[in-house]
């Protein structure tokens, strides 16, 4: 699976114009803040319409100025990570992960369901509310809460950045784990060099609006 | 309470009571659209309707009354259009809940409109990114987060509509029985001689009520919004 993006957006003060191919793995999108790594992402997740352009994952078509496509961000398959975990704070750590699957009306499987709640080692918080929770394992029922709508695609936005050192040494195994093991493209924007150097299958830097190529590290 | 308070003026408390509670109950909903539409859309036209929601609480409430009395009396558009499906609210006690109710009104909006504003919009987005269509957004995280302002709102015009007077009486007058409310009756008793002791005493009542559901909103406000917070 790849996910194939080109397009422009004019913003107050500069204009995004960027066009990359993020393959299977971890797409690494770096660059100093304001560079406008944050919209690129939501032009992404559909929160943001740009002015034209071409996003497609694997043939179907999310945004096409030609073609008049502008899929709603529900109707897109994106899983979004944020660096603010954004739990709903009314609803348990269990509700919160379902709450995908129920949007999209995927099957409840208990056994799917446990399985990335194992693998993400919240099987103890399950009852708790996010306020309970300690910033790590905010981080990682955001990471399942996305996975569990099952996404064709997933973004992370900083989502270590509000941790401290040992809390982000807690989360990185996890996404080498998705970048490993999921057969999708997932696009990590950081401005930190040595999150990037491990994680990145590919990397781009963001400057003035444009994308240049870096060397793959990984 | 029947020793100390005659019959007829238990009569006007509880015909308050049943005013106020569907005043509430009916216009919870509106209240409750208008609030979320205050609060997330950019529209022409949206300062017309926020004018609208307030205009009760700056006019005289004797022209609110007027104007309803011309519009829902039984010769006027709406009013006569009710009267032929058998429904005549000029002059009855549902008149006056829907008086009470148009002056509570913009309380009830407030309130809401705020509890919205502050639910953060990106929990919104989030949801969306996840597969939740507007809808589903807004009965599973923005209604759920604006409980507590829905809970204030709906108390402070309960209240409201206990104590509204003027339009009432210019709408449906001071029926007893029918629609004379505690403010109502409070105002027949000053009018008559040996009155005022039914008056002091729902005085005291009415002060009693309004101070009790201040409080409780407030109370039910923050409890509510702890369970909503998980703290």
């Amino acid at each position: 699976m790849s996910l194939s993006v080109d397009f422009k957006l004019s913003l107050p003060d500069f204009d995004l114009k960027v066009a990359f191919d993020a393959p299977t793995g971890i797409t690494a999108l770096s660059g100093h803040s304001g560079a406008g790594k944050t919209t690129l992402i939501n032009v992404l997740a559909g929160l943001v319409t740009p002015d034209y352009g071409h996003i497609e994952t694997d043939g179907r078509v999310l945004f096409s100025s030609a073609l008049k496509v502008n899929l709603k961000p529900e109707q897109r398959h994106i899983g979004y990570i944020f660096q603010d975990a954004r739990l709903f704070p009314h609803l348990t750590v269990l509700q919160n992960l379902k709450c995908g699957r129920w949007f999209r009306r995927l099957p409840m499987n208990p056994s799917t369901i446990e399985e990335i709640v194992t693998l993400l080692g919240i099987d103890h918080v399950l009852s708790r509310r996010p306020s309970q929770l300690s910033g790590g394992e905010k981080q990682r029922v955001a990471i399942g809460r996305a996975l569990l709508s099952e996404p064709e695609v997933i973004l992370a936005d900083e989502p270590l950045s509000s941790l401290d050192s040992d809390r982000k040494k807690e989360i990185l195994p996890y996404f080498e784990m998705l970048r490993d093991q999921m057969s999708i493209p997932i696009v990590y924007v950081s401005h930190d060099a040595d999150e990037v150097t491990r994680l990145a299958t590919t990397h781009f830097e963001l400057a003035h609006g444009k994308i240049h190529s870096q060397s793959s590290d990984s | 309470m029947t020793d100390w308070l005659s019959p007829p003026e238990i009569e006007a408390v509880l015909l308050s009571l049943k005013v106020a509670f569907w005043a509430t109950i009916v216009s919870l909903p509106f209240g409750i659209v208008v609030g979320f539409v205050l609060a997330r859309y950019e529209f022409p036209g949206k300062h017309l309707l926020n004018g609208l929601v307030h205009l009760p609480l700056i006019l005289p409430p004797v022209v609110t009354g007027f104007i309803l009395l011309k519009l829902f009396g039984t010769q006027g558009p709406i009013g006569s259009a009710l009267e032929e499906l058998g429904i005549v609210i000029a002059f009855s006690w549902s008149g006056a809940a829907l008086a009470a109710a148009i002056m509570a009104f913009p309380l009830m909006v407030r309130a809401i409109r705020l509890s919205f504003e502050a639910v953060d919009v990106r929990l919104e987005e989030t949801a969306r990114s996840l597969g939740a269509h507007r809808f589903q957004v807004f009965c599973i995280i923005s209604l759920p987060l604006a409980l507590p302002g829905v809970v204030t709102g709906s108390i402070l015009a309960f209240a409201k509509a206990i104590g509204e007077f003027g339009a009432t009486i210019t709408f449906v007058s001071n029926i007893p029985g029918e629609t004379r409310t505690l403010p109502s009756a409070v105002y027949s008793f000053m009018q008559v001689p040996g009155g005022e002791e039914s008056a002091y005493r729902l005085v005291i009542l009415a002060v009693i009520v309004s101070m009790t559901a201040l409080l409780l909103s407030e109370w039910l406000a923050k409890r509510v919004k702890t369970v909503v917070e998980g703290r």
